[in-house]
């Protein structure tokens, strides 16, 4: 066999080899026992296609708590880069804001869940602030930080030739602090994702954290692990998804620091 | 050439930074008019402030005082007549554009059609040898093949007057060599005036055809000379004539005047 | 612009009180929902001296710093041993990436399952986090240990122990710091979530417990608490790590990975 192939087969192997091996070891584990937290995966893998992959409750509990999450999220990123940008190039509004900024970054996000069920009630809207109220810092903070540490070299040119308004700010602007703004993107994706679960934890009647919480409540074990297990999926869809985006805008940043690293 | 109007005129420019210990002047006062189509470069000790003085030239530093007129209009802000080309070729250029792209972004600020536009490119970057690059990134060209590109910009934005600030200071020797009678060619073909700052008193003589000099900070002119060698340069003999070793060994001498602050006129 | 940067901080912190104050005295909002700063911070002070607000308050700090202290070590350790095993770290690549993005607060339920209402439940949710952020900056850590480093000292003959002290120990450093800097905040936003939702013994149950009540300003003056606590732990961290580092000739930004 080429050395080359069998070097892939052998990564793809490890790759695949260690879960299997996991799971396996779990079947093991808890098979013949009848341990009541530590249902056997068969059991768990019932339940999950008996509770989640079934209409009713994918548009009951699971859209909607993921569509939240989107727009909670999207209104985060969108916010905090317009934000950011504005106050990053504007140096006496981020000496202005910083600490105040720095303070509510602070804040650990799920203290103003009890503060914004005041102010909004229980409905959406108010599971929607609780998202951006914890996901927008690292997304504001982190486009501060890109646009202020934007080389001046590349400023001076940008004057000097001219470059304005919305034309330096998709081509200048945007993409100097990408590499930035993309690692607060990153944050804002799994603080946003526990703020999902967390809004709906919270005198919630629907939803996927609801659903997890009654499932303990209520000593469905099994259906309980299934609910964990579909978050699982849904972290990992949402962070594999991120590093493809990543990726693609990033691609000008990578490529040029593997150069520089020769 | 004497009785025309002066395409760049600067008049008892002055520049002081505030520092923590007090003012700290780095440009005394200086004067000087470039006439248009003209090549001059502007060599100093090194931190002798040229790039403060270019800064100011180009619109993007204000001056303490003193003033900066390009064609008879008060430099205040960078002009749409000038082009830069700045020393670090590495962090003037867009990373996330291709070299095509770059070339191309200040064309579209100006607003210049899309058709227009591709055309000026391509020229730009053909006359800078690049042609097969125009879908590279910077970042996977060589240090001399980038400020290549930075020329290439700088053309095809047709600017009156290019200024350089130490373009190849950091490029090697042949790199460096071929970019010199590269800035010789674009500034005979296109008929541009070029403004060329630089710390290499060999690269001064053979470039220009008037060289400034300066002296150590507070900046002024130990003197201003003209460059009597023949238009059509070559790297071999060129360098080898007894004028060109005339030359140099003269602003070598300033230079070294300059460095120890004896003003000699 | 040096001396006016931290006058304009101040003046943005006056800013943000003074607008709290108007916003809530004039009736823009519903005082019953936002009490005015005044208020709030009248209320604060009067937390201080109640011996209830300390003992939440040290309860809170002590959880902190168990969940803190457990999972760095634990990622320490099992990070140092994958990373230093290139086959460890190729079998358990996947893994990982599929067990890290898992919201820590999935495993609440677990938690309560498996040790009720209780600061171990809370350790559970408090490690699990800090653990992921400490352990794959330590793999970083290792990871950019320069081969040609590597090479040369293997060249001169140093011992395995030699290497780890010398090279992988250096290199690895900033890393693991920068991966603590971080876990310290997140434990500490865990720690509140764990007491509000598992409702043990701490700041995050007693602002639940204002919220229940209602209590308002008790509620607002908790979460300026939670807030400055947090700044505290930002601001104590960074401070560390650079003084730790200072010598470090890349003292390291968490930039992209």
């Amino acid at each position: 066999m080429m050395p080359a192939v069998r070097r892939s087969l052998v990564s793809v192997g490890l790759a695949v080899g260690v879960p299997i091996l996991l799971v396996l070891a779990w079947a093991l584990a808890t098979q013949g026992t009848q341990n009541l937290y530590f249902p056997t995966p068969g059991k768990v893998f019932d339940a999950f296609t008996s509770t989640w992959l079934t209409g009713a409750t994918m548009t009951k509990h699971v859209l909607p708590s993921l569509g939240r999450f989107a727009i909670g999220v999207v209104l985060s990123i969108v916010i905090g880069i317009v934000a950011g940008t504005a106050i990053g190039a504007t140096p006496w509004l981020r000496s202005l804001l910083e600490p105040m900024l720095e303070f509510f970054r602070a804040i650990p996000p799920v203290a103003l869940v009890p503060v914004i069920m005041l102010i909004l009630g229980i409905d959406d809207s108010m599971k929607l602030a609780v998202i951006v109220s914890g996901s927008v810092w690292p997304v504001l903070l982190n486009t501060i930080e890109g646009v202020r540490a934007m080389d001046p070299v590349l400023t001076d040119t940008s004057r000097s030739y001219r470059i304005r308004g919305a034309l330096a700010y998709r081509y200048f602007v945007l993409p100097a602090a990408s590499p930035q703004i993309m690692a607060g993107v990153r944050l804002c994706l799994s603080i946003g994702l526990i703020l999902m679960v967390i809004s709906e934890m919270f005198a919630a009647s629907s939803g996927l954290g609801y659903q997890i919480l009654f499932f303990q409540r209520q000593y469905m074990i099994a259906e309980m692990w299934s609910g964990i297990v579909l978050l699982g999926i849904v972290g990992v869809a949402v962070a594999a998804i991120f590093q493809l985006v990543e990726r693609r805008v990033l691609h000008w940043y990578h490529g040029s620091r593997e150069v520089s690293r020769g | 050439m004497a009785d025309k109007a002066p395409l760049l005129s600067v008049k008892e420019l002055k520049k002081t930074y505030a520092s923590a210990t007090g003012p700290v002047e780095a440009i005394g006062s200086i004067t000087f008019d470039v006439h248009a189509g003209e090549l001059v470069c502007i060599v100093g000790p090194s931190g002798c402030g040229k790039t403060t003085l270019l800064k100011c030239l180009s619109g993007l530093l204000a001056p303490t005082s003193g003033s900066v007129r390009l064609d008879g209009a008060e430099v205040t802000a960078p002009p749409k007549k000038m082009a830069v080309v700045f020393q670090e070729y590495g962090r003037s250029l867009y990373p996330w554009l291709t070299v095509a792209d770059n070339v191309a972004l200040p064309l579209r600020a100006q607003g210049i059609g899309k058709a227009e536009r591709t055309a000026a490119v391509e020229r730009a970057v053909e006359e800078v040898g690049l042609g097969h690059a125009m879908h590279k990134y910077p970042w996977q060209l060589s240090g001399g093949m980038q400020q290549r590109v930075a020329i290439a910009r700088a053309v095809a934005y047709q600017p009156e007057v290019l200024v350089m600030d130490e373009p190849f200071a950091a490029v090697d020797a042949q790199t460096r060599a071929d970019l010199e009678d590269l800035v010789r060619r674009v500034w005979q073909d296109l008929g541009v005036t070029v403004l060329f700052v630089t710390h290499d008193i060999d690269e001064s003589v053979y470039l220009g055809e008037r060289v400034l000099m300066l002296t150590n900070s507070p900046t002024t002119i130990q003197e201003d000379l003209a460059i009597d060698l023949p238009a059509e340069r070559d790297q071999l003999s060129t360098r080898a004539l007894p004028r060109f070793t005339e030359l140099r060994t003269h602003v070598y001498e300033q230079i070294q005047r300059a460095k120890r602050g004896e003003l000699v006129r | 612009m040096r001396t006016i940067r931290p006058v304009l901080g101040v003046l943005g912190v006056l800013g943000f009180m003074v607008t709290w104050e108007v916003v809530a005295r004039t009736g823009v909002v519903d005082p019953k929902y936002v009490p005015p700063f005044t208020t709030t911070a009248a209320r604060l002070v009067a937390e201080l001296g109640e011996p209830k607000f300390w003992s939440a308050f040290g309860d809170t700090l002590l959880t902190w710093a168990l969940g803190l202290a457990i999972a760095t070590v634990a990622a320490i350790v099992l990070g140092a041993v994958v990373g230093l095993v290139p086959f460890l770290r190729r079998a358990t690549h996947t893994t990982v990436e599929f067990l890290r993005p898992i919201p820590s607060v999935a495993i609440i339920p677990l938690a309560i399952l498996l040790a009720g209402l209780s600061r171990e439940a809370a350790l559970v949710v408090v490690v699990y986090a800090p653990f992921w952020q400490v352990f794959i900056q330590v793999l970083y850590g290792i990871a950019d240990v320069d081969t040609v480093a590597q090479d040369t000292a293997r060249s001169f003959g140093l011992k395995r122990r030699q290497r780890l002290r010398h090279l992988v120990l250096p290199t690895a450093l900033p890393y693991v710091i920068t991966g603590f800097r971080l876990a310290a905040s997140i434990a500490l936003v865990l720690t509140i979530t764990a007491e509000l939702i598992i409702k043990n013994p701490g700041l995050g149950r007693q602002i639940d417990l204002y919220r229940s009540a209602p209590d308002v300003p008790g509620l607002y003056a908790l979460v300026l608490v939670t807030g400055l606590l947090g700044l505290v732990v930002n601001l104590g961290t960074r401070y560390a790590e650079r003084r730790l580092l200072h010598w470090h000739p890349s003292v390291r930004k968490e930039g992209v990975q």
